[in-house]
């Protein structure tokens, strides 16, 4: 893999763009197609893309495993705070009104703070995987 | 309104056909590298239908969810398992008699249900109707799936994303988890220059 | 006829079923595991086209908001679908995760020779 010009020049011109597409599509997604899933697994395939071409120790530099598996649980912690917030404010589980003083607000904070949570949860556990089976091979 | 129902039909009848090749394909095929790329094929295909089928944000996780990230978990595991079927030794005519019977059962039972694409079919009656004027009414974001994934049905989206999360971890804990009976942890590499 | 209108009418769901069948047959037929879950995910897969296809309104459009617009497809099985996908693939490395571990421990991923290396199998 040490001599592949076209593929290497070509990933690294393609990566930053796959990047803005996940972030596109992350937020853009309360007009458009798109949300926190989405958003997750198309992170995710930026950094298997990148350790495909580049290897994965290099892969490890840009997202260490460490970071990755906190991921996996903060973005449920996230979720699951979010709803404990909207409690504490005195309504409902996941009931966003609480959130700012008008209703629409109120709402779409609460749908920005939730589709984060998903992003991180999908992106953590997606790339985590990739490492789990490509490490698996060489131990 | 849009576009025409005959010409979505045509399309829709054209890629279903395919998926029906497609699946053929997959069940004759021996090599296993051979079945992976004819699944990522098929998640294409799917992708597709959902487009045509109106679903444009499932769409979007099709292709990238199943012709992405589960093509590269297949290809991961073959590395690590070898990638011939071995030729059948059983007879397949058991499986082969209970697929049949439980598709004439499914397909009499299809018989009764609402013709494809008329909108006063039951679905469209109850609660879906009220997701869509109530989010109108509040002027909740204008992407209607967004809104009942996140806000209507977010307890829904919590369980499905802790699904997700006891999935990752207990693939962790069968490829990563060997440090706890007395080996080492097998992780840091040491030399990283390889294709999966 | 009338007989030919009633399968156009339920082509999408005859389709369904044979993708359905046709993943059933392979999770019992072959002995190969991966194969099996390749099977496993066709049957999945089957079961989104079932969720999306009565949602489809001929004519309608893509549950997106714009002026101009009245008829919406239903939103409510997209989202069920979207939720199902992700976890899909996270419960198929669950899965292939396992497989590694078989072979691992038995050196084949054949139903067959795993049952002739276990003698409690039997």
């Amino acid at each position: 893999m040490r001599l592949d010009l076209i593929l290497r020049v070509g990933a690294k011109l393609v990566l930053p763009f796959i990047l803005l597409f996940a972030l596109y599509v992350q937020f853009h997604g309360d007009y458009g197609p798109g949300g926190g899933f989405q958003a997750g697994v198309i992170s995710a395939g930026m950094v298997i893309l990148y350790a495909i071409i580049f290897g994965v120790h290099a892969a490890k530099r840009i997202a260490p495993p460490i970071m990755v598996e906190m991921m996996v649980p903060l973005g449920v912690a996230i979720f699951t705070g979010t709803g404990v917030a909207s409690l504490l404010m005195g309504n409902n589980f996941l009931d966003y009104t609480g959130f700012a003083h008008d209703y629409l607000h109120a709402h779409e904070w609460g749908i920005l703070i939730v589709e984060i949570g998903v992003l991180v949860t999908v992106c953590g556990t997606m790339v985590a995987m990739f490492y789990a089976f490509v490490q698996r091979g060489r131990s | 309104m849009i576009g025409n129902p005959s010409a979505e039909a045509f399309v829709m009848a054209v890629l279903l056909t395919l998926l029906a090749a497609v699946t053929l394909a997959i069940a004759r095929q021996r090599n296993m590298f051979g079945v992976v790329i004819l699944s990522s094929i098929y998640s294409f295909l799917m992708a597709s239908l959902m487009i045509v089928l109106d679903a444009v944000d499932v769409a979007m996780t099709e292709a990238s969810v199943g012709a992405g990230i589960s093509t590269v978990i297949l290809l991961a595991t073959l590395y690590l398992t070898g990638s011939m079927e071995y030729p059948q030794r059983r007879s397949v005519a058991i499986p082969l008699f209970v697929s049949i019977v439980v598709g004439a059962a499914l397909v009499w039972g299809t018989i009764g249900l609402p013709a494809f694409g008329i909108s006063d079919a039951p679905i469209h009656q109850h609660v879906a109707p009220t997701y869509i004027d109530f989010s109108r009414k509040h002027d909740m974001p204008p992407n209607i799936v967004t809104a009942v994934l996140a806000d209507f049905r977010g307890f829904d989206t919590l369980g499905e994303v802790t699904v997700v999360f006891t999935a990752g971890i207990g693939v962790l804990l069968l490829l990563q988890g060997g440090w706890r009976l007395g080996g080492s942890r097998p992780d840091d590499d040491t030399e990283g220059d390889d294709e999966i | 006829m009338e007989l030919l209108k009633t399968f156009a009418a339920h082509y999408n769901y005859f389709i369904t079923i044979f993708l359905m069948i046709s993943g059933l047959f392979i999770v019992i037929a072959r002995g190969n595991l991966i194969k099996k879950l390749v099977g496993l995910s066709l049957f999945q897969t089957s079961v989104y086209l079932l969720y999306l296809t009565p949602a489809k309104i001929l004519g309608g459009t893509a549950p997106i908001y714009e002026e101009g617009y009245k008829l919406y497809s239903n939103p409510l099985p997209h989202v069920l679908m979207l939720t199902a996908i992700v976890v899909g693939v996270a419960t198929l490395s669950l899965g292939l995760a396992l497989v590694v571990r078989i072979k691992e421990a038995y050196g084949t991923v054949e139903e067959d020779e795993i049952f002739a290396k276990d003698p409690e199998a039997e």
